[in-house]
């Protein structure tokens, strides 16, 4: 049991490490991909199969291909897919900030007895799941749609609003 | 020392986090910063799935919630960020973080 987990864990960490190297900006986003589809595995793992197809959905479906929109259209040649490297000191303090906090996670998860007993896992089926969002969870489902719609709603606003000559023409 | 599954789980989500914020803190591109805050929501929404895995709950489907819920509404902002970088790019001609500096454009 615990053996997939650490596979899943390594391959996905080794993954999004790699991609957060590299230079060129459509390997790293493929990457990045790659490791939300392990992270969709490990939630496989742990049984919340549900979980698992709605990041499947919307992240390996849905937020890679606007992140490879993205990168499309904010390109004028080949050579912008090529980063520019990045300032070492920057890199270096990023690098020193991750392992701080990297240290202060894995000393408190070393230092908490986490020993609970092994519970069965338990099972959410796709039917609980849906009485519980139409039911204890509906008005939290309606927030959520509002959010959604106003977010994308924005993003069609921001994105189109074009400012040549001082004056909005999308308003 | 033995670990428990559960802390397995904690150190993954842990290091996914903080390979997120080394990506978001160190790149120059907008691109690779907002992907660098998106793995640091995955990270977290690992350790929804944890801890509903491996701990009693009073609700058979409490950590599925969380986590999808947490997926909508980073969705939104995922499509919000990057229109922000396409509304960038129209300004400047590029996406390089430091040089975008101005608030009025």
């Amino acid at each position: 049991m615990i053996l997939p987990l650490v596979i899943i864990a390594l391959l996905t960490i080794a993954v999004a490490a790699i991609a957060m190297t590299l230079r060129n900006l459509i390997h790293s986003a493929l990457l990045l991909i790659g490791s939300w589809a392990g992270i969709a595995a490990f939630y496989f793992w742990a049984g919340a199969e549900f979980a698992a197809f709605a990041q499947v959905l919307v992240y390996v479906g849905a937020v890679s291909m606007v992140v490879l929109f993205a990168v499309l259209l904010t390109r004028r040649s080949r050579a912008d897919l090529e980063v520019a490297p990045d300032a070492i000191g920057r890199g270096l303090g990023a690098m020193l900030a991750g392992g701080a906090v990297l240290g202060v996670l894995f000393g408190a998860v070393f230092a908490t007895r986490l020993d609970v007993a092994p519970t069965a896992a338990p099972t959410a089926s796709v039917r609980a799941i849906g009485q519980q969002l139409m039911g204890a969870h509906a008005a939290s489902l309606l927030v959520v749609g509002v959010i959604l719609t106003v977010a994308l709603l924005g993003a069609v606003v921001i994105a189109s609003t074009d400012r040549e000559g001082g004056k909005e023409d999308a308003r | 020392m033995s670990l428990s599954p559960l802390q397995l789980c904690l150190l993954f989500s842990s290091a996914l986090f903080c390979v997120g914020l080394v990506g978001a803190l160190s790149r120059s591109n907008t691109i690779l910063v907002l992907l660098g805050v998106e793995l640091m929501l995955n990270a977290a929404n690992l350790n929804f799935i944890a801890f509903w895995r491996f701990s009693p709950s009073p609700s058979p489907a409490t950590g599925v919630m969380f986590v999808i819920f947490s997926i909508a509404v980073a969705a939104a902002e995922a499509a919000v960020g990057l229109a922000l970088v396409i509304a960038i790019y129209r300004h400047q001609k590029n996406i390089r973080l430091q040089e975008a500096n101005r608030l009025k454009g």
